[in-house]
C-alpha cells in the first residue's frame, strides 16, 4: 500500500493540473466565445474538438458494439469477460462525446434540435439520432450491471426480456454512425487531400473502428489489471489480438486497393506535411498488424499492450488527418489548436478514465471467476496454437 | 422562375457601393477599414476583391443544389423556389457542418459571440420576394452587378460574350459548378486569375452524401436480418446443446434415423 502512494500522487497532481487548466478553458469557452477558446476561423470552422473528441471518441467506444456483437450475436461467450469493461468504456465514451460536442457547438443548449427539426438528407442529422439512441442503447446495456451491484432481480428479467433486439439495435445504430462519421466528409472533395479523400471514406471508418474497439478492449484490460491488481486475461487478449490482425489486415488492403484505384500513391513523391502524416498514419497501422501476427507478441502482455496503444494511436492520427490536417491545403488555412482546445480535450479524456476508474471499482465490471474459467480454458488453446502462429 | 444575380468583372471600377448597400441592407456597421477588407467575414457578406488591375466580388453563390443546406442537420438552410438560400438563426445549434460543406468558403461565423449566428448573403430574400432588386445590384452605377431572372442572366451574358468576344474569357463561371449557382460571373480572363475556385466539381454535392444516405434503409433492414438469423442460429445451437446435451444423447440418435 505504502509503496503504491507516491504513484498514485503523482498521477493526481497530473489530473488535478489537467482539471484546472481544463476548467480556466471551459471558463474562457463559456465567456469569450469559441473564438475566445479556440483557433478556428471562418475557413476552418471544425478543429480538435470535432475531430478528436467526437470522431475519436465515438470511435475508441466502438469495442461496445464489437463486443456485444461476438458474444451475444455470434455468441462466441468466452470473450465475455472484457464484454462489461467493453460496454463501460462505450458509455462513457459517448457520454464525453457529448460533453465535447457542448463545448464545440455555438448553441450547446440546442443540442436537441436535430431531434425535433428533421433534415434526413443531412448526414450530421443521422449520426445525432444514431448517437442519441445508441447512447440510450449503452445506458440500457449497462444497467444489468446496476441491478446486479443491488441485487434488483425484477428488473433484470425485465431488461433480459429485451436484450437481444437491443443488442442487435445497438449494433446496427453503431454499424451506421461509426461509418456516418466518415460520410461526413463525402461532401468535401475538393477540400480534403487525396490521401483521405475516398468515396469508401464511410466504409473505411467503419472497419477501422471495429479494430480500434478491439485495440481499446486490451489497453483497458492491460490498465486495470494494473489498476486493481488482477489477473490479465492474457490468453483471451492474445485470441482477440489474433482477430485484430485479422480486422487491421481486412482495413489496410482496402486502404490499398482505395488509393491504388485513386492513383493516390504518386503523392507519397511530395514532401509536404500530408505526406508525412499519411507515413506516420500508416505506420502505426501496419507495424502493430505485423507485429500481433506473431504469437511471442500476442502472449507478452507489454509487447501486446503497446500493440494495442499503436493501434490507438494509428486510428487517432487517421481521424485527426481526415478532421483537421488534411484539410489544411484545400482551405487555405494551417491550422494549430489553441492550448484552451488542448486542454479542454486532455480533461475530458483525463475524466473518461477517473470516471472509469471509479465505476469499476465500485460495480462488478470484471468478473474474477469468469475471467480466471477464461483464462484456464484458453491457455490450453493457445498453447495448442502457439506454434501454429 | 428562380432569380440570379450577373457579376461582370469587366464592368466592375471596385467603387464598392455593392459593399455599403449590402451593409446597409443588414444593420452592419460600414466604414473606410471594413471597406478595406478584402474578405468576407461575419460583418461583411459581400466585398470587392482587386487583383491586379481586375477587381472580383466575393458573396454567396445561393447554389442551385447548395451543400450548405443538405448538410444542415437541424434544416436552417433552406433552398427558396425563388432562389436564395436562406437562413433560420434560430433553428441553428452552430455546428458549422455549413461553414465545413460549402465549396465556395462562405458561411461565416461571429466566432467571438456568446450566441453566435452563421452569417452569409441570402441573396435579399426579402426584398426579391417584394419584387425588388437586390440590394447591391440596386446600388451598382455600372451595371456590374445585375439582378435577375436566371435564364435572362444567361442569355445576357452570352450575348455580351457573342458581342464582344476579345473583351471576355468565353466562358460564364456559375453555369455548371458545382451543379450551378445563381451567381454567375463574367470575366476577361480564366476564372481563377480572379480568385474564383475552377477546381470545384461539376455534380451537385449533396449527391456525395446522398449516395450513401440513401442505402441506410437497405442497410438497416439487410442487418436486422442478418444480425438476428445470425443470434438465431448460434442461440439455437446453444438451446440444443443444453437440452439435449450430454443427459440425452439417446433421443439425439433417435430423431437422426427417423
Amino acid at each position: 500500500m505504502t509503496r503504491t502512494l507516491p504513484k498514485i500522487t503523482f498521477w493526481r497532481a497530473i489530473f488535478a493540473a489537467i482539471l484546472l487548466s481544463g476548467l480556466y478553458a471551459t471558463y474562457l469557452r463559456v465567456f469569450y466565445g469559441l473564438g475566445g477558446s479556440t483557433n478556428l476561423s471562418d475557413r476552418f470552422p471544425w478543429g480538435l474538438w470535432i475531430a478528436f473528441d467526437v470522431m475519436c471518441g465515438v470511435g475508441l467506444a466502438a469495442g461496445g458494439f464489437t463486443l456485444v456483437a461476438i458474444v451475444h450475436i455470434f455468441a462466441i461467450e468466452r470473450y465475455k469477460p472484457v464484454l462489461r469493461p467493453a460496454i463501460l468504456t462505450a458509455f462513457l465514451g459517448y457520454l464525453l462525446v457529448v460533453v465535447g460536442l457542448l463545448y464545440d457547438l455555438g448553441h450547446p443548449e440546442r443540442l436537441w434540435h436535430p431531434l425535433v427539426m428533421w433534415n434526413p438528407h443531412s448526414v450530421m442529422f443521422e449520426v445525432a439520432w444514431c448517437v442519441t439512441l445508441y447512447t440510450t442503447v449503452l445506458f440500457l446495456e449497462f444497467l444489468p450491471v446496476v441491478f446486479e451491484k443491488f441485487g434488483w432481480h425484477k428488473p433484470m428479467d425485465w431488461i433480459h426480456r429485451i436484450s437481444v433486439p437491443l443488442m442487435i439495435l445497438g449494433v446496427l445504430l453503431s454499424t451506421l454512425h461509426q461509418s456516418s462519421l466518415g460520410s461526413l466528409f463525402l461532401i468535401v472533395p475538393e477540400k480534403l487531400y487525396p490521401f483521405w479523400y475516398s468515396p469508401i471514406l464511410p466504409l473505411l471508418f467503419y472497419v477501422s473502428s471495429i479494430a480500434v474497439g478491439l485495440a481499446m478492449t486490451i489497453f483497458e484490460s492491460w490498465h486495470s489489471s494494473r489498476a486493481f491488481g488482477r489477473a490479465l486475461e492474457l490468453p483471451l487478449l492474445a485470441s482477440l489480438a489474433r482477430v485484430l490482425a485479422v480486422v487491421l489486415s481486412f482495413y489496410l488492403w482496402i486502404r490499398f486497393l482505395d488509393l491504388t484505384h485513386r492513383n493516390a500513391w504518386v503523392l507519397l513523391r511530395q514532401n509536404r506535411l500530408e505526406t508525412w502524416l499519411f507515413v506516420l498514419e500508416i505506420g502505426l497501422t501496419l507495424v502493430p498488424t505485423l507485429l500481433l501476427y506473431q504469437a511471442s507478441i500476442r502472449v507478452s502482455p507489454g509487447k501486446l499492450y503497446a500493440c494495442a496503444v499503436m493501434v490507438v494511436f494509428g486510428f487517432i492520427a487517421n481521424r485527426l488527418n481526415v478532421g483537421t490536417a488534411g484539410l489544411e491545403a484545400g482551405s487555405g488555412v494551417h491550422y494549430i489548436p489553441k492550448w484552451s482546445e488542448v486542454a479542454v480535450t486532455l480533461m475530458i479524456v483525463a475524466s473518461g478514465f477517473a470516471i472509469f476508474r471509479l465505476i469499476a471499482g465500485y460495480f462488478p465490471i470484471f468478473e474474477p471467476q469468469a475471467a480466471e474459467a477464461a483464462h484456464e480454458e484458453l491457455e490450453q488453446k493457445e498453447e495448442v496454437s502457439v506454434p501454429v502462429g | 422562375m428562380p432569380r440570379a444575380i450577373l457579376y461582370d468583372s469587366t464592368l466592375c471600377i471596385g467603387c464598392k457601393a455593392c459593399e455599403g448597400a449590402c451593409a446597409e441592407r443588414w444593420g452592419l456597421p460600414y466604414d473606410d477599414k471594413i471597406a478595406a477588407e478584402e474578405r468576407i467575414s461575419a460583418h461583411k457578406l459581400t466585398c470587392i476583391e482587386t487583383h491586379g488591375d481586375r477587381f472580383s466580388r466575393r458573396l454567396c453563390m445561393n447554389c442551385l443544389q447548395p451543400a450548405c443546406a443538405s448538410v444542415c442537420p437541424v434544416g436552417a438552410l433552406q433552398k427558396t423556389t425563388l432562389g436564395p438560400v436562406v437562413y433560420d438563426a434560430e433553428k441553428c445549434m452552430g455546428c458549422r457542418y455549413c461553414m465545413q460543406a460549402c465549396p465556395f468558403q462562405v458561411p461565416t461565423y461571429e466566432w467571438s459571440s456568446r450566441l453566435p449566428r452563421m452569417r452569409k448573403c441570402d441573396m435579399c430574400y426579402a426584398r426579391q420576394s417584394q419584387g425588388k432588386l437586390t440590394a447591391c445590384a440596386e446600388a451598382c452605377p455600372t451595371g456590374a452587378t445585375k439582378n435577375g431572372d436566371r435564364d435572362e442572366l444567361i442569355a445576357e451574358a452570352r450575348q455580351r460574350i457573342a458581342e464582344k468576344p476579345g473583351q471576355y474569357y468565353g466562358r460564364i463561371y456559375g453555369l455548371k459548378e458545382v451543379g450551378g449557382t445563381s451567381v454567375l460571373y463574367l470575366s476577361a480572363v480564366p476564372f481563377e486569375q480572379i480568385g474564383l475556385r475552377t477546381g470545384v466539381p461539376q455534380e451537385p454535392l449533396p449527391e456525395t452524401t446522398w449516395r450513401v444516405l440513401e442505402l441506410l434503409p437497405d442497410v438497416v433492414s439487410t442487418g436486422s436480418v442478418l444480425l438476428g438469423g445470425i443470434w438465431w442460429i448460434t442461440n439455437r445451437r446453444d438451446e440444443v446443446a443444453r437440452k439435449e446435451g450430454p443427459a440425452r444423447p439417446a433421443k439425439q440418435k433417435e430423431s437422426q434415423s427417423k
